[in-house]
Parts: C-alpha cells; sequence; structure tokens
C-alpha cells in the first residue's frame, strides 16, 4: 500500500507546495518557480504512471523483454521544452513589468495602481 | 524492499526537503539555484523510474536553461525579495483541501508499477512489439515522437516558436530601441 | 556578461565547450540508438554558445553567431519540419507519412525522422539563445 502509492501522494505534496508559493507569494518571479515546481510535480506524476516494474527504458535491446510505457515519456519530453518557453516568456513579461513600475512585487504593483485611479 | 524503491523513495524525499527549504528562502539568487537542484533531483528520479529521454532533457533544460534564464531575470530585477504581507491561512486552508481531495483520488489509480494498468494495455504494446519491424530504429521513444505522432511534436515545435516570437516582441524591440536613444 | 573572467574560468571554458557542442552533435544524430534526439541536442547546444556568452561576454559570441542568424534559424527548423509534411503529401501520402519519401519503408522512416528531428534541434536551439540573448540585451 504505501511503496504502490508513495510516488503518488509525494506528487501531491509537491504540487501543493508548488500551489503555495503561486498564491501566498508575493514576489512574481518566485511564482514563476513554483510554477515551475508545480509543472515538474506533474512530470513526475505522468512518469510514475509509465513505470513497470521489472522493466527497464523503452529502447529495444535483445535480452530484454519488458520495457517500461514510452507514450508518458514522449509526451513529457516536449512538455519540459514547452515548459521552460512559456516560463521564459514568462520572465520576459516581469522584466517588462519591472521597467514600467520598479519593482516585482504585487503588493507595491497595486499599491502603485491605486495611487494611479485616485489621481 | 529492494534497491529501486529506496532510491525511488529516498529522491522523492529529497525533492520535498528541497521545496520546503525553497518556500522559507528570502534570497531570490538562493531561491533559483535551489530550482535547479529540484530539477536535478527530479531528473536522477527519472532515470530510476526507465524515462531516460526525459532526465536527460530535464537536466539540460530545468537545470541549465531554466537556472540561466532566472539568473539573467534576477540580474534585471535585483535579488533581495520583499518581505510578504499576505495572509498565510487563505493560502494553506486551499492547499489543504486541494490536496486532501487529490490524495483521495489517487486511491482509485492502479498502483506503482503495476504492469496491469490500463495506461499499459492500449498503444503502448503496438509501439513496443511492432516499432522495430514498422520503424526499424531500437529507441521507441523517438520513433513515436518523430513517426506516430509527428503531428503533434510539429504543435509542440510551433509553440516554442511562439513564445520566441512573443519573448522578441517583447524585448528584443525596446532593447533595439533605447540602444539607438543612447 | 563580465568579459573579465577569471584566467582559470576561461580556459577551462576553451577546453569544455567545443566538447560540449561535439556532443550535441552526437545526441542529435544518435538519438535514434539512444537517449537524446532534437530538442535535447537543441538545448546542449544552445548551452555552450550560452557558456561561451557568459564567460567572454555577449558581444563577442554575437559577433561569432548574430542575432540576425540566430532568428533565421528559430523559422528555418520550423519550416524545415512542415516542409517535410509537405513534401510527403506532395508525393502522394499523408502529411507527415515518411514511407513515400524512398523506396524502402524503413529507409523513408529513417530518412523522414532525421529530417523532423533536425528541424526539431535547430529550432529549440536558436530559440534558447535567442532568449538567453534578448533578456541579457534588456539587462544592460
Amino acid at each position: 500500500m504505501i511503496t504502490g502509492y508513495f510516488n503518488y501522494w509525494v506528487v501531491i505534496i509537491l504540487m501543493m507546495m508548488g500551489f503555495y508559493i503561486v498564491i501566498s507569494d508575493s514576489n512574481l518571479i518566485k511564482k514563476i518557480i513554483g510554477l515551475n515546481i508545480f509543472q515538474t510535480s506533474v512530470f513526475i506524476l505522468f512518469i510514475s504512471m509509465s513505470k513497470v516494474k521489472g522493466g527497464t527504458a523503452p529502447i529495444l535491446i535483445a535480452g530484454a523483454d519488458v520495457y517500461s510505457n514510452p507514450l508518458p515519456h514522449v509526451l513529457i519530453l516536449t512538455a519540459i521544452v514547452v515548459g521552460v518557453s512559456t516560463s521564459a516568456l514568462g520572465l520576459a513579461i516581469i522584466a517588462k513589468i519591472h521597467r514600467a513600475y520598479g519593482t516585482v512585487d504585487e503588493t507595491i504593483i497595486h499599491e502603485q495602481d491605486d495611487l494611479q485611479d485616485e489621481n | 524492499m529492494d534497491i529501486e524503491t529506496i532510491v525511488n523513495i529516498s529522491l522523492l524525499t529529497m525533492l520535498a526537503l528541497t521545496v520546503v527549504v525553497l518556500i522559507r528562502m528570502k534570497s531570490l539568487l538562493a531561491i533559483a539555484l535551489s530550482s535547479g537542484v529540484y530539477s536535478f533531483l527530479s531528473a536522477g528520479l527519472f532515470v530510476a523510474m526507465d524515462a531516460v529521454d526525459v532526465a536527460f532533457t530535464e537536466a539540460a533544460v530545468g537545470a541549465g536553461i531554466t537556472t540561466i534564464l532566472l539568473l539573467v531575470t534576477i540580474a534585471i530585477t535585483g535579488r533581495e525579495q520583499t518581505v510578504s504581507k499576505h495572509k498565510r491561512f487563505l493560502p494553506i486552508a486551499v492547499i489543504t483541501i486541494t490536496g486532501a481531495a487529490l490524495i483521495y483520488g489517487t486511491l482509485d489509480m492502479p498502483p506503482y508499477g503495476d504492469a496491469k494498468a490500463p495506461i499499459h494495455t492500449h498503444v503502448a504494446p503496438h509501439y513496443l512489439t511492432q516499432s522495430s519491424e514498422e520503424i526499424g530504429i531500437p529507441n521507441v521513444v523517438t520513433s513515436v515522437l518523430a513517426s506516430y505522432r509527428g503531428y503533434d511534436t510539429l504543435g509542440e515545435v510551433v509553440v516554442i516558436f511562439t513564445a520566441a516570437v512573443g519573448v522578441l516582441l517583447l524585448l528584443g524591440n525596446a532593447a533595439k530601441r533605447s540602444g539607438r536613444k543612447q | 556578461m563580465n568579459p573579465r573572467s577569471s584566467l582559470i574560468l576561461r580556459e577551462v571554458c576553451r577546453l569544455v565547450i567545443p566538447a560540449v557542442m561535439l556532443f550535441a552533435l552526437y545526441v542529435q544524430f544518435h538519438g535514434e540508438y539512444g537517449p537524446g534526439g532534437g530538442f535535447q541536442a537543441g538545448v546542449i547546444f544552445a548551452a555552450a554558445v550560452i557558456l561561451y556568452a557568459l564567460v567572454y561576454g555577449r558581444q563577442k559570441a554575437q559577433r561569432i553567431l548574430p542575432t540576425e542568424t540566430v532568428r533565421y534559424f528559430i523559422a528555418a527548423g520550423v519550416l524545415l519540419y512542415a516542409g517535410v509534411g509537405v513534401a510527403t503529401m506532395l508525393l502522394g501520402g499523408n502529411f507527415l507519412d515518411y514511407n513515400v519519401l524512398l523506396q524502402g519503408h524503413q529507409q523513408a522512416q529513417h530518412l523522414g525522422i532525421f529530417l523532423i528531428e533536425l528541424g526539431v534541434g535547430v529550432t529549440v536551439g536558436a530559440v534558447m539563445i535567442a532568449i538567453f540573448y534578448t533578456l541579457d540585451e534588456f539587462c544592460e
């Protein structure tokens, strides 16, 4: 029971800690890092599902007949590279925000916006 | 307990500890480097779970490129983090409820490493048994990526292309313009 | 970023960077037999260029691999990938159905996979280098 579900449970803990960073921290860069942690935990969930006990990596060789499932590997392989591209886009937006507001802290940005609305 | 299980459990524990430390950190520089450590540990976990191609990508992308991009952004924005004034109670309540619901959901899943799980019965056996005849290359991940699911991969490449266009539109021209002014 | 990096760093990088680039090519063209492929190769090649730019300064890296060239490569990889799909359609097959490219179907699959992996590698590598150049330019 414990070893059968340990992977999934740790994945959920990691996912929730990433989610916690995203919703509780006001620094935008730390939010992006939280999203990365969330994303990587989803990758671990997918790869955990592809594992077959006693299997080996899905590269066909003589003498092995049990392989892990290659399909989730393909999905996650491309998702990792797409993930870094989207993070880079997020970081570019943060750099732009820093130029406009002089800060990357969400709370201060909201305060500045409220001040502008009043004027 | 066999060696694979021990490696698996210790890597997962180290991953969780890394994130706990990362949450409590205040310096963005240290946070960026810890997220690199997190990526590297998960790459090790992918090797333990037979996903060598994924581990390779995660080590190069997550631990390499992402960390560099984070560091460059921190060089733009400054490394110290202001102390958050957010209330802690609501986020903790949200993640506890969501996490409990998700853990309840996992109880219906097939246990880790089960060869009879539904995921292993549909198309995967076809790829594993037929690809050496149909495609003729030993790495099944490459044959699925580039041939069976070539259309999906084209979509992924276009997404990467679009993200790059987005970054260049946001920052590329601005950098050039400010360069001309000076 | 810093053209005046330490002597040890510069000399070690002089030895390491060619090996990293060679490894990227190995990963690109050996991906059908071992772990690897276009995605990984592109990222490793970009990492070599980024390491060069970090140690010797971005301007020096841009003299070898100018921003304009990198931007053309971003589009060239996607065009090569989609071009293979269009070529298979013109030869009478489905989109990305490599079997019509050559006579023997295994050779045709090999050629198709080789070409699209090359397209993926070129795009991914160029995208990573372009993003780094852009962020670093914005940094100044």
